[in-house]
């Protein structure tokens, strides 16, 4: 692809200001939480109080008395629907039908002319329930005699994202099972020179979109309408032609900006009860849950995982073994997929030459977890990167000289059967250890910690899109990709912008909807720049190959004589804009050419990962030994993303997500008493703000146009978060030397560590 | 019960129930649907208005609060020719939000930072805007545009 290679770029590669930035500044920006549909009436959620229960009768009809009151949903009065979905394992009933899974799974909806009235009629459903024994971690839902959560056993769904078979629902509390050995790891720790064995923790995360989930459903005769906060409308449209049984052309979802996801708003969520809710009331339904009800709602798999990782006497990495045990709550919703990268991921960005890597998701009686940025790559690199350290440590190396001379070479196989290494971690490394001044003593109370990752990108290569010219020379793309906030409607006219040669200015966004947009399978796992990004610009290159001929066609002169230039064609003296071409050739000032383009598993994406995301990060860390607190000093980051489309964008994606990162290494965390969630507020669920920034960022972009992207772009986003946590248990070694491998590291936890540092220093 | 107040300079009569926040009020009964509604315990800011030029957290202040006083929504910020304000303008120029749904929330609160303290040092954003989350941009942009912003308004009254 010489193309590729291009380098003097007039719009890509440039930060250009957000498409959405006038609209967002000033307050006009849509999101679903903004649409009022004509006669729209309001749903309210009623959900359970206990973790495990036998629903043994529901009687909603006093609520269906109160005034204002529509109509109602239980899970016994669903007839004509097939209330249970799920892309990757059809386990979850839209509203719970015989037994409840989880304390806070809705139990019943209620529909009113406002939301007072819904809500206020919602203790007036008497539901009477059989308490069963909860089961709250894998290690209870393992053991014998277990009660389990299923009972049923389930097909494999074809959009679950990965080859092998699903797990769930075979008798045990197993959702996913997952399994990767190359090598012969017994043998190498048999003869390692060294060995680190140990059990890590990553905790139960909540994203906190600070846009709680909200949907609007209407169910008519053209079929099922729905304005959601989804990353993945047409993922949400597949579930929803099974539960509605419907073709995929009488379901429409619609979505505006949403209001951040993280993750958290992949896959289905609320819009089957929503769109149950408009089919019983048969008026345009509006659910917009609370940031309580979102954090009932979905979270990051926790995962306990053991680890072994070996050397060979020249401190060369020669194994490395673990056995993973993630929580996945009581429905499975991605976290097959995640059980499945989580695997993959915690091999790590090393060229190991025997592995073998054990994973387990299992069900339980909590909020059910799904993809969360990052999706099982920060889980496992939790033990991962901290292993590192303390390999390095035990054999007195420098870890950020250990790492360099162990991560994977680009364009190495370093993973067997998957794409080749398109990244520089070298490079990469030596960026960040630069910028946090790896080399130059530290101050007391000071650490620092530099990490890395790799994940095989969960971005299964399925994208079309259209990109129409019209006859004044301005361009519509039709595109499936969501704005998250990403950036995605800033970068994609950037590309048609540059591949058409007209201003920015120009370039337009139709985006995300199902009726309208072209298919794009998802906007997660860090996909859009890569495989929208490269549709955008094979759809422009058609757009253009047919204006040069009907350039010809106007000029009467032979294709081959036509030359493509900026904005237009060249023939001899003769030079045409598009919108001269356009219009000459329909003999009218208007009218338009489409061009089109479809991305699949092929040429440059045949083989997978169809990039692998990394990127490197930095840290430095104060411990105040009084109280245990942490406070991060310094951060860098380097993402390796091969080009970056629009550098100020890809910089604050890395900052985004080592921030995110940063919250679950230093105080993240959902807490269960029993099967209630106990923090399950912005009151007592704590998130980065201002104060807990670190005062000296600095950001960089490695960009070897090495990816199969736009330009030589790939994915970035999600690698900045990875590395975190276990960074910040590092550099807490580094500092104090303690070592924690526990994520969060709370001032508690921190202040016990160094306490028994100190009573063991006494004894001695 | 009626309500009186003066919302971005213009007077608003209008009917509230007793019940009804200043977010309800704005958003559904105003349709000032720029204001955004993230935690509803005051934690967040992502609901922030001026009320009497200070910042307020819509989601729990009761309507009938504002009665007889001025309150300004982020739709009250530009000027009437569109041209935004220098907040406003500097959050576009240092790519200081991405999602967006703490943005109106957290232009609101600077503008009312700047407002008292024109020449706010990095410490002194950082202490004022603690109460605005942004789950986004780690900060570090809204920083640098709300001192950006300053500079600006500072030329300005030159
Ligand atoms: S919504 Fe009002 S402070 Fe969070
Ligand atoms: S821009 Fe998304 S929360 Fe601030």
């Amino acid at each position: 692809m010489s193309e590729q290679k291009k380098t003097d770029f007039h719009v890509v590669n440039h930060s250009v200001p957000r498409r959405d930035g006038r609209a967002k500044v000033t307050g006009k920006a849509l999101y679903v939480g903004d649409v009022k549909l004509t006669g729209m009436a309001y749903a309210r959620v009623l959900r359970s109080p206990y973790g495990h229960a036998k629903i043994v009768s529901i009687d909603a009809s006093r609520a269906a008395a109160r005034p204002g009151v529509i109509a109602f949903l239980t899970g016994d009065n669903l007839g004509g629907l097939n209330p249970y979905y799920g892309h990757a394992v059809k386990d979850h009933p839209l509203v719970a039908i015989e037994k409840v899974r989880y304390a806070g799974e809705p139990v019943a909806a209620v529909v009113a002319e406002d939301e007072r009235a819904a809500f206020e009629a919602l203790e007036f459903i008497d539901v009477r329930y059989e308490e069963l024994k909860p089961v709250l971690t894998p290690k209870e839902a393992l053991e014998k005699g277990a009660p389990l959560l299923h009972e049923r056993k389930f097909e494999a769904g074809a959009l679950r994202g990965f080859e092998g078979d699903v797990t769930a629902g075979r008798g045990t509390n197993i959702c996913q099972e997952a399994h990767l050995r190359w090598g012969d790891v017994e043998a190498a720790f048999a003869k390692a020179a060294a060995v680190v064995e140990a059990e890590y923790y990553f905790p139960m995360a909540y994203a906190y979109a600070m846009e709680p989930y909200v949907a609007i459903a209407e169910v008519n005769e053209n079929g099922v309408t729905i304005y959601s906060s989804a990353q993945h409308p047409f993922m949400v449209r597949h579930d929803l032609t099974t539960v509605f049984n419907l073709p995929v052309s009488q379901i429409r979802l619609i979505v505006p900006f949403v209001g951040g996801g993280y993750g958290s708003k992949s896959y289905t969520k609320i819009e089957p009860l929503v769109a149950a809710c408009a089919w019983k009331a048969k008026r345009p339904v509006k659910l917009q849950l609370s940031v309580e009800e979102a954090m009932l709602t979905t979270r990051s798999d926790d995962a306990l995982t053991w680890m072994r990782t070996a050397v060979d006497s020249n401190g060369k990495i020669i194994a490395r073994q673990a056995k993973i045990y993630m929580n996945t709550g009581a429905y499975a919703e991605n976290s097959p997929l995640v059980c499945e990268k989580a695997t993959n991921r915690c091999v790590g960005p090393y060229a190991i030459a025997n592995v073998q890597i054990d994973t387990y998701s299992i069900y339980t009686n909590t909020v059910p977890a799904s993809s969360y940025r990052g999706f099982g790559c920060a889980q496992v690199t939790m033990a991962g990167e901290s292993q590192i350290d303390e390999l390095a440590a035990k054999i007195g190396k420098d870890p950020y000289e250990f790492r360099l001379m162990n991560v994977a070479h680009p364009s190495e196989e370093f993973f067997p059967k998957m794409r080749a290494f398109d990244g520089n971690l070298k490079q990469d490394l030596e960026i960040v250890a630069q910028a946090i001044h790896w080399k130059e003593p530290r101050s007391k109370g000071r650490g620092r910690s530099i990490g890395c990752s790799v994940s095989d990108a969960g971005a299964y290569p399925l994208t079309s899109t259209v990109v129409r010219v019209h006859a004044d020379g301005s361009v519509s793309i039709m595109t499936g990709s969501t704005e998250l906030g990403q950036g995605s409607h800033t970068i994609i006219p950037q590309i048609a912008a540059e591949e058409l040669g007209v201003p920015f200015e120009n370039v337009r966004v139709v985006a995300s909807d199902t009726a309208i947009t072209p298919y794009d399978r998802s906007t997660g796992a860090s996909r859009t720049t890569t495989l929208m990004g490269r549709a955008v610009l094979e759809a422009s290159r058609e757009a253009i190959e047919q204006m040069a001929r009907m350039a010809a066609d106007v000029l009467k002169r032979a294709a081959d004589e036509i030359e493509v230039i900026k904005g237009g064609v060249q023939c001899g003296e003769a030079r045409l804009t598009w919108s001269e071409v356009i219009s000459r050739y329909y003999g009218l000032p208007d009218g338009e050419v489409i061009g089109r383009a479809y991305i699949r598993k092929s040429g440059d994406f045949a083989k997978l990962p169809v990039f692998w995301e990394t990127a490197c990060t930095g840290v430095e860390v104060s411990v105040d030994e009084e109280t245990g607190r942490i406070r991060m000093e310094k951060l860098a980051t380097a993402g390796d993303v091969g080009l970056a489309i629009n550098p100020a964008l890809a910089e604050g994606q890395d900052i985004g997500a080592a921030t995110m990162g940063m919250g679950i290494g230093l105080f993240e965390e959902l807490v269960y008493e029993g099967s209630q969630l106990v923090n399950g507020s912005l009151l007592d669920y704590r998130v980065p703000r201002f104060s807990d920034l670190p005062r000296d960022v600095k950001l960089q972009l490695v960009e070897n146009r090495d990816g199969v992207g736009p330009y030589g772009a790939k994915g970035g986003g999600e690698a900045a978060l990875n590395s975190m946590p276990a960074n910040i248990a590092n550099a807490v070694y580094d500092a104090a030397g303690v070592r924690i491998r526990q994520a969060p590291l709370t001032p508690e936890k921190v202040w016990r560590a160094l306490k028994e540092k100190k009573a063991e220093g006494r004894k001695q | 019960m009626r309500l009186c107040f003066q919302l971005n300079g213009r007077p608003v009569e209008i009917e509230c129930e007793a019940a009804d926040t200043l977010a309800e009020l704005l958003r559904n009964h105003l349709n000032l649907t720029g204001t955004k509604v993230s935690c509803e315990v005051q934690v967040c800011g992502a609901c922030t208005v001026l009320v009497g030029g200070l910042p307020v957290s819509s989601c729990t202040l009761l309507a009938y609060e504002v009665r007889d006083k001025n309150v300004v929504t982020i739709e009250g910020l530009a000027q009437p020719d569109g041209t935004l304000h220098p907040i406003q303008q500097a959050f576009i120029d240092d790519f200081a939000f991405q999602c967006g749904f703490c943005t109106p929330g957290m232009i609101l609160a600077a503008k009312a930072l700047l407002d008292e303290n024109p020449k706010p040092s990095e410490d002194d954003v950082i202490h004022y805007m603690d109460g605005n989350i942004c789950r986004c941009t780690g900060y570090v942009p809204i920083v640098r545009a709300i001192q950006k912003a300053a500079e600006t308004l500072k030329e300005s009254k030159k």
